[in-house]
């Protein structure tokens, strides 16, 4: 048997059915859009977010200091007010010194994997044609597993460069522009008068114009030859297995090792701090849906509490209490709450799984790809939780004023 | 002779304002069990406002009521809706009852709400309610599809549902025929003298108050005749 208060609320309910289906499909709309908006978000951002961290170093360990360093005498009296006059730091060359030592330390480290690198900049010349390069040098054995470069050879390979020390990869935007093809020799010229020339054993494709046209690929000890910084790198890639480590992991790395290390949170701070802005924009429009389908749950409980006055006042002379007559439409609230959601979530799921068969092509992407729709749980509890709650806020006025009416004010009209 | 069922000492109500209007001046009365008592007067004498304020649905201004001898003065807003819920049943000139109920539902909504008898227990008691007024087979019909007559009886059972001590009726056969005014009538004396109910009816029917065992009179808000011995 259904309890008291419930049973006089579903009635009230069930004898306005056109207006109770009416604010009940405001919820079910609200609570269904919140999931299928909020999984495309939730979607479009873990999709960027994995961009992101698949194609760019998780820590770069970088040639400088975060801070430049104290003189002794300021580290020796640090409150006191010191002025240290014409300092000329020593002439030296640029890079990671001792970076060996610095891998070693990091291969100790479960779940991360580190390589170094040296980029300079040079110039490539060929048929007649120089172009302004960065030529990078890499450990070709170990940049597979620090950087997404393979992933993007349309000819060659970077195995090749094992093979072959002379051997140089360059983008096809790069390869176009001088018209150069896999196999063929270039002439690379440094800033230190260094040129040598170089067979091309790969060529990639990553879709960003300027990368694919500037960027060269080469073995790590042949361009600190060239560029006369041996063993000097001056950045060190890391990546990890859990990349949300990264900003722990990179503190911990510049605290044991001094260089300044950043994070991939901290090179895209400000995508990230959009990315949130973006949420909070579009959490508030999916939102407004539901504070808009609560209106809808008031004007219905303010409606039955309007017609119900004479009800009221009769259920209140047979000695319900206040606190009776405000539970019944707090149910009416709760009712509509739970009926909204337990039709809103399916409907929810179900827009989801057609926003995933939707297929659109991309501006730079070859093949049509489906919409990323990311869907976990706690968007499910979150959308029923802020449907509950919006019906519950809805019925709290009206409940209020069905709770203090006052019977003989009734009564005496009704005669 | 026993405590009164209820009683009242001078009891005053106004209405605060620019100009105060007074409901109800100084009216003092005492009904005992098994007496049925009538309260008449000229509309606007102040009949149906003592009879919410013995129902206490309203508080005087001034005065007291005893309810079995209980202060109803020192009672809190729960207390008072307690008390009414246990110890007293109204009836109205029109029926009241909800209109998304059956006969049977409405009948059992006091008992529910009291909470002292389980639901089988409840059930059969609407049912012999119902039939002891002639409603037998009634029961799951709503108040739309009952006569006029039949749903006040119908008011009457659910006033009755929680065996109460007093019954106050307001002007209950104001909107019914001659027949029906007749067996509530009736029932309502029956209540009073086989059952042993007090019971007190606002009424401008003179037949009606005829056959009350005590009339009491009002006239510009106070008791004219008939109230407390001494009062008036």
């Amino acid at each position: 048997m259904i309890g008291l208060s419930p049973g006089i609320a579903v009635k009230h309910l069930l004898a306005r059915q056109r207006q109770s289906l009416v604010s009940l499909s405001g919820i079910v709309l609200g609570v269904a859009f919140f999931l299928a908006v909020s999984s495309l978000m939730q979607g479009s951002e873990t999709d960027f977010i994995r961009r992101l961290v698949d194609n760019s170093p998780h820590i770069t360990i970088e040639d400088e200091f975060r801070n430049p360093h104290l003189q002794p005498v300021e580290e020796l009296y640090p409150a006191a007010a010191v002025e240290v006059r014409r300092i000329k730091p020593l002439t030296e060359t640029r890079g990671i010194r001792g970076y060996p030592r610095i891998m070693a330390g990091l291969r100790t480290v479960p779940g991360l994997r580190a390589s170094p690198m040296l980029a300079g900049q040079a110039l490539i010349s060929f048929a007649g044609k120089d172009v302004a390069v960065t030529l990078n040098g890499m450990i070709p054995a170990e940049v597979s597993d620090v950087t997404t470069i393979q992933n993007y050879m349309i000819a060659g390979s970077v195995d090749e460069l094992t093979a072959n020390s002379d051997g140089i990869i360059l983008g096809d935007g790069l390869a176009r522009k001088l018209s150069l093809t896999l196999g063929e020799n270039v002439a690379i010229t440094t800033p230190t008068g260094e040129v040598h020339t170089f067979k091309i054993v790969g060529l990639f494709h990553t879709g960003r114009a300027t990368y694919d046209e500037t960027q060269i690929f080469a073995d790590l000890k042949r361009v600190q030859a060239l560029l006369k910084r041996l063993n000097r790198a001056n950045t060190v890639i890391v990546k990890l297995d859990d990349p949300w480590r990264a900003q722990a992991m990179a503190g911990e790395i510049e605290g044991r090792f001094g260089y300044k290390s950043i994070s991939w949170q901290e090179a895209n701070e400000d995508l990230m701090s959009t990315l949130t802005t973006r949420n909070i924009i579009m959490y508030t429009v999916v939102s407004a849906v539901l504070i808009v389908a609560a209106f809808g749950i008031y004007n219905v409980i303010s409606t039955v509490v309007l017609e119900k006055q004479r009800d009221i006042a009769i259920l209140k002379s047979m000695g319900f209490l206040a606190r009776d007559i405000r539970r019944i439409f707090l149910i009416q609230g709760v009712l509509l709450g739970l009926a909204g959601s337990a039709l809103g979530l399916p409907f929810g799921a179900g827009l989801m799984l057609l926003l995933m068969q939707v297929r659109l092509k991309f501006p730079g992407s070859s093949d049509p790809l489906p919409l990323p729709i990311d869907w976990h749980w706690p968007q499910f509890a979150i959308a029923a939780a802020f449907a509950m709650g919006a019906a519950l806020c809805a019925a709290l006025l009206p409940a209020r004023k069905a709770a203090s009416v006052q019977p003989v004010d009734i009564l005496r009209g009704a005669q | 002779m026993t405590e009164p069922v209820i009683e009242a000492e001078g009891l005053t109500r106004q209405l605060p304002g620019e100009f105060t209007v007074t409901l109800v001046d100084d009216a003092s009365l005492a009904v005992h069990e098994g007496e049925f008592v009538a309260i008449t007067g000229a509309s606007g004498s102040g009949k149906s406002s003592l009879l919410y304020l013995l129902g206490l649905l309203d508080r005087p201004t001034k005065g007291h009521i005893w309810l079995r001898g209980k202060d109803a003065a020192a009672l809190d807003e729960d207390a008072l809706a307690e008390l009414r819920l246990g110890e007293l049943g109204f009836v109205f000139q029109f029926h009241f009852l909800l209109p998304e109920f059956t006969a049977l539902e409405n009948v059992m909504l006091p008992m529910r709400r009291l909470g002292r008898l389980r639901q089988s227990e409840i059930e059969a008691r609407a049912i012999e309610l119902l039939a002891s007024l002639d409603l037998a087979g009634e029961g799951n019909k709503l108040p739309k599809q009952l006569s006029g007559g039949q749903s006040q009886r119908v008011a009457i059972a659910r006033a009755l549902a929680n065996d109460p001590l007093l019954i106050l009726a307001d002007e209950p056969t104001g909107n019914l025929d001659t027949a029906a005014s007749a067996n509530v009538q009736n029932i309502l004396r029956d209540l009073a003298h086989r059952h042993g109910r007090a019971v007190i009816v606002v009424t401008h029917d003179r037949d009606f108050a005829a056959a009350a065992d005590r009339v009491i009179e009002m006239s510009d808000a106070r008791i004219v005749r008939g109230g407390r011995q001494g009062a008036s």
